[in-house]
């Protein structure tokens, strides 16, 4: 009886409710479709339109395209992922100096921040590569290439850091305070790894913007994507095609890592609920 | 939200060992646990507290009332220097600490203030539980790496009083999957493990929906009939009378009148006391 209760009270829905929904349904996928078709034309057209005007041949991105996207797509990650890496370390010394009461380190940590701001990443790439060696110094060019992109990017990340250790709540601090906690293991065990929840994204959002400017390093012969077409494109006489080439690498990167970025982004929302 | 569960085996049985309790009450206090003495508190030029004397002794339950803005949680909070007192001193269980409001950055004051700290437990408005811990992670994380006992001590100590809030179940889950009450009895068994000589509470309840108050305050009341020393700020008039050895009223950052909560609720001599009570019953 009570089953046969439940399925009245579940029947006499408004023809109404189910119309609304239906065109809601509707206007969803309609809404899919254009934006999809006007992707694939935009796509068609302008990325033809470049490979027409390249006048490129096909053949040249049968033999040379794998290369560059095995050799140079790797080495950009490579590059990219160490970077990004390091940056964090430093970020969170660089946030720590920013933060502490003691004169002497915050400046230390706000020169830091300052100075690789204040000054073009690729000006830092050239320095690493031709000036360090002139004070006796000499690094390879990928050791000279992700010690700037890390420095440059150390730094932004180093005021993300800062903002993201400040919005943790007070109360934490007050709590693990109050349970006898000296100041260095409060910061380790309890601020750290929530200001680290909370910079995640913008660290994701910076790795994306890395696989980009990682392509300076091809300035200081560092093997990557940029540098391997440009190489390949000259041999070849094909150097627009290979230009070409190394957009779609990155471009393709690009879309990759937003897609796992967003994932993770919407996990880390869930699981603060 | 998860629907809150009431504490299953405690919601039945009757606030514990409680007919007779007030009438025996000064015989059953220990020696002065806690002294202030003299506390004043600036805010800048705003003088909140104007000198405060306060003892508790060993298993008193005492409740701090006041208008908000009276001074009573600033107090609270000057007792284990989450506030440092402008002057005055604070001493707990013997350890004694003057306010040092002009080396309140040097490593031996902090260490000082740290010490006492171990000796209050802190109970806050919004619990504060650390949220990238389980509820087990909450309640060993500062006995193991502050008070240095192995960690399987650490778990059967903090399984002991899980079970006394009522979560022992909820040991593995993250603080996001409690209510709000939950919380709040985590953060109590939190601060139980730290095996503290006090307990402090600011508005424990005043962040919580109404019907998950009462949860938080059962616990509250076993301990003090248990004979755990408090301090608890509240609005809880209720909760006063059952459980306060003594009801403190706060005005104007000084001690207004105190006494025992039915003297102090139903026959109030001052009138700040009586004004305040007023007000808060015609509400």
């Amino acid at each position: 009886m009570a089953a046969g209760l439940g399925t009245e009270a579940v029947k006499p829905t408004a023809p109404i409710v189910e119309q609304i929904f239906a065109a809601r349904r509707a206007s969803r996928s309609r809404f899919r479709l254009i934006f999809g078709a006007v992707w694939v034309v935009l796509v068609v057209v302008i990325g033809g339109g470049m490979w027409l005007a390249s006048g490129a041949d096909f053949d040249f991105v049968v033999r040379s395209g794998p290369v560059i996207v095995l050799q140079g797509a790797g080495a950009t990650i490579l590059v990219s992922a160490v970077s990004i890496a390091v940056a964090t370390v430093l970020a969170v010394f660089g946030a720590l100096a920013r933060m502490s009461p003691n004169p002497a380190l915050n400046a230390v940590g706000s020169f830091y921040v300052s100075l690789f701001r204040g000054t073009p990443l690729l000006l830092q790439i050239y320095f690493m590569y031709f000036a360090l060696p002139q004070l006796g110094l000499v690094l390879p060019a990928l050791i000279a290439g992700i010690t700037a992109l890390s420095l440059n990017y150390g730094a932004y990340l180093t005021e993300v850091f800062r903002a993201g250790i400040q919005a943790v709540p007070r109360g934490q601090r007050e709590a693990a305070q109050a349970l006898g906690m000296p100041e260095r293991l409060l910061m380790r065990r309890i601020v750290l790894p929530q200001a680290t929840r909370i910079v995640i994204p913008a660290i994701g959002n910076d790795f994306i913007a890395m696989l980009k400017d990682s392509s300076l390093v091809a300035t200081i012969t560092v093997h990557e994507t940029l540098f391997m077409a440009q190489r390949i494109g000259r041999s070849a006489f094909e150097p627009v095609a290979a230009l070409l080439i190394a957009g779609a690498v990155y471009w393709t990167l690009t879309i990759i890592f937003s897609f796992f970025q967003e994932r993770l982004e919407r996990r880390l929302a869930r699981s603060d609920r | 939200m998860t629907a809150s569960s009431p504490l299953p085996d405690r919601a039945a049985q009757p606030a514990s060992a409680g007919s007779g309790y007030a009438g025996e009450m000064p015989g059953h206090l220990g020696d002065v646990m806690v002294r202030a003495i003299g506390i004043e508190k600036y805010f800048g030029d705003n003088h909140v507290l104007r000198g405060i004397d306060l003892e508790v002794r060993q298993r008193e339950a005492v409740m701090l009332l006041g208008r908000s803005g009276s001074g009573k949680t600033t107090m609270l909070r000057c007792i284990n220097f989450l506030e440092e007192p402008t002057v005055g001193s604070i001493e707990i269980d013997g350890l004694k600490l003057e306010a040092d409001p002009l080396h309140s950055r040097s490593a031996r004051h902090l260490e000082q203030i740290r010490k006492m700290r171990l000796r209050a437990g802190m109970l806050f408005q919004d619990f504060n539980l650390f949220p990238h811990m389980t509820v087990m992670g909450n309640c060993i994380e500062a006995p193991t790496r502050v008070r240095g006992i192995p960690e399987g001590e650490a778990v059967a100590i903090a399984e002991k009083f899980l079970d006394k809030v009522g979560l022992l179940e909820k040991r593995d889950v993250y603080p996001s999957r409690l209510s709000g009450g939950q919380k709040q009895r985590v953060a109590i068994a939190r601060a139980l493990c730290m095996e503290p000589k006090v307990l402090l509470f600011d508005e424990p309840t005043s962040a919580l929906d109404p019907e998950l108050i009462g949860e938080v305050l059962r616990v509250m009341e076993d301990l003090a009939h248990e004979g755990t020393t408090m301090i608890v700020v509240t609005h809880e008039m209720h909760f006063a009378r059952a459980a306060a050895d003594r009801v403190v009223y706060v005005e104007d950052g000084v001690i207004c009148e105190q006494g025992p909560p039915e003297q102090m609720l139903d026959a109030p001599q001052m009138e700040g006391t009586k004004r305040f009570l007023r007000r808060f019953l015609e509400t």
